[in-house]
């Protein structure tokens, strides 16, 4: 049985960046697992510009920003398979995988750095009623075919969903010769981020309905049209709002989900907000050794931060692997996200093990304008953000430092929440 | 006296900006909260510009399609006429990014690139993943 010092469940930005850290970190023996035709996950479908801002100072469209890891993944020699899926991952880091030329086949991982990355929520967790003809794609799987394949889901399109890939598809579909009718979103805001809504709906003078959302599909074989109704406070459709619109393709950008049936299957302990795995300050799970990061472990809007992420998991990786982990007090700070504040990542802190600074991502349940972001070791404030506005579709965070927190030695929680004027 | 109106893009904040012209000068811009609105408002208003990105056929790569670009941004207004100007475009490969795949589209004076490598056909296996 072949065996690696670190193995990488994915090879998208999480999984390219985090083997990059790690090799650099000295670590020679790493491998990704791919189960794409090509690295870069779906970077490679998002041809669009605007990532790396952070990361590379400049915008780049994603087919680049991958390339540009995908260069160094290839300079530094790490080893890769591609069209290969893993079944399995065993608590003893066994991990079981198949492709067409070896079969299924097992390699013993020191390490493993989960980065499988999350898919899109599909139509059946929407209960729409109505038939179930063609013509109903999810956002990122006509961003594939068109991007990718070179075929045209459709020519009338209504979208439901503003989260980005549904914005960033309404625009290419558009350019592309079709006519997007309207983008209708459930909720009282958009999930999409701003300039994705100025750019891509109000460029082209693309109708967005909040509060909106599909409540009858029509056509047997192929779409005719579907049926748009005003949702109350509660989510439900106003009796006497409904509007018609004919149509062929429906695109649905409704959500994506953290991709965890491996991490599941290994006992893996998992925070229900996110979907995905609970870590500590090294993006270490609850079995020792085991890494996540990326959009497994809970969806970004910018891949910069998932790049980020994956260098820290890579970087943790690696002194696993060299037994420079370290042994830590013990000392563990829960992160306690209420008040507006829906989850943080990380969910614990060990100040003995953390870096200089730790950098706490969180997203929030609501917009709130004029709002403070409170940050309390156990009952003293000891932060404070001022913000002009904050939103669901837009990842916060703060920062902390570790000499701050070696001032608290009985710190328990670190509590993180919103608070308006 | 023409009035634009606008929403900021420089935050989740969204301020709706209103913009006075007078031939085709900016007079005032109002509603914005930080300067960042103020230089964007001005401008969108006086020189919008965008970068294009789409796709073009590849013959006898490793894919089908290849992702291109504006090498810089153009005149929002001249969108449609880039997207025009690529359709029915092939290139043959391979293509690495930052290939000229177009020059000067649609009287902008700015290139049309790749923005990914496909390699050609031939060349695939002796460059593909390695076998354990």
């Amino acid at each position: 049985m072949k065996s690696y010092d670190i193995v990488i469940i994915g090879g998208g930005p999480a999984g390219l960046a985090a083997a990059v850290s790690a090799r650099k970190e000295g670590v020679g023996s790493i491998l990704i697992l791919e189960r794409d035709k090509e690295l870069g996950g779906i970077l490679n479908q998002c041809i669009h510009n605007g990532f790396g801002l952070h990361t590379f100072k400049e915008e780049l469209t994603g087919p680049e920003y991958a390339g540009r890891f995908i260069d160094q993944v290839t300079e530094l020699g790490i080893e890769y398979k591609l069209h290969t899926m893993v079944m399995d991952i065993r608590e003893d880091k066994l991990v079981t995988a198949m492709n067409r030329e070896e079969g299924m086949f097992q390699i013993k991982a020191g390490a493993v750095i989960l980065a499988m990355g999350c898919r899109e929520r599909s139509r059946g967790a929407l209960n729409i009623p109505g038939y179930r003809p063609a013509g109903i794609y999810s956002a990122g799987t006509a961003q594939r075919l068109v991007n990718m394949e070179g075929f045209m889901p459709g020519r009338e399109v209504v979208i439901l969903g503003s989260g980005d890939i549904g914005l960033i598809m309404a625009r290419r579909m558009t350019l592309e010769g079709a006519k997007v009718k309207v983008v209708a979103e459930l909720m009282p805001y958009s999930g999409g981020l701003k300039r994705n809504i100025v750019q891509c709906l109000d460029d082209y003078g693309i109708p967005l309905k909040l509060s909106h959302t599909v409540v009858n599909i029509k056509g047997k074989e192929r779409l005719e049209g579907i049926t748009l109704a005003q949702v109350d406070a509660k989510g439900k459709p106003i009796p006497g709002t409904e509007e018609e619109y004919t149509c062929d393709t429906l695109l649905l950008s409704v959500g994506l989900i953290p991709e965890n049936e491996l991490s599941d299957g290994m006992g893996i302990d998992m925070n229900p907000v996110t979907s995905g795995p609970k870590v500590n300050e090294r993006m270490e799970t609850n079995i020792e050794g085991v890494f996540a990061c990326g959009n497994v472990l809970h969806v970004h809007d910018l891949v910069d931060f998932v790049s980020e992420e994956a260098a820290v998991a890579g970087r943790n990786a690696a002194r696993y692997v060299k037994g420079e982990n370290g042994q830590g007090s013990g000392h563990k700070i829960v992160l306690n996200p209420v008040q507006g504040v829906r989850y943080t990542v990380p969910c614990t802190i060990d100040p003995e093990k953390m870096d200089d600074t730790q950098i706490v991502r969180f997203r929030v349940g609501n917009v709130y304008k004029k709002c403070t972001i409170g940050v309390y070791f156990d009952e003293e404030r000891v932060m404070s953000r001022k913000r002009q506005v904050v939103a669901p579709g837009e990842m916060e965070e703060i920062k902390l430092e570790r000499t701050k927190l070696l001032q608290y030695p009985n710190l328990k929680t670190i509590t993180i929440k919103i608070e308006e004027a | 006296m023409e009035k634009r109106e606008l929403i900021c893009i420089g935050c989740p904040m969204g301020c709706p900006l209103t913009v006075e012209l007078d031939g085709g000068q900016v007079v005032s811009v109002v509603g914005h909260t930080c300067k960042r609105g103020e230089v964007y408002a001005r401008k969108e208003v006086t020189n919008p510009t965008r970068i294009v990105t789409s796709t073009v056929k590849v013959e006898g790569g490793s894919a089908d399609m290849v992702s291109v670009k504006t090498k810089e941004d153009i005149p929002k207004d001249k969108i449609f006429d880039c997207v025009k100007a690529l359709k029915g475009v092939t290139v043959k490969a391979p293509v690495h990014i930052g290939d000229v795949i177009m020059s000067d589209v649609a009287g902008t004076g700015v290139d049309i690139v790749a923005t990914k490598h496909v390699q050609s056909n031939t060349l695939q296996q002796a460059d593909g993943a390695l076998n354990l």
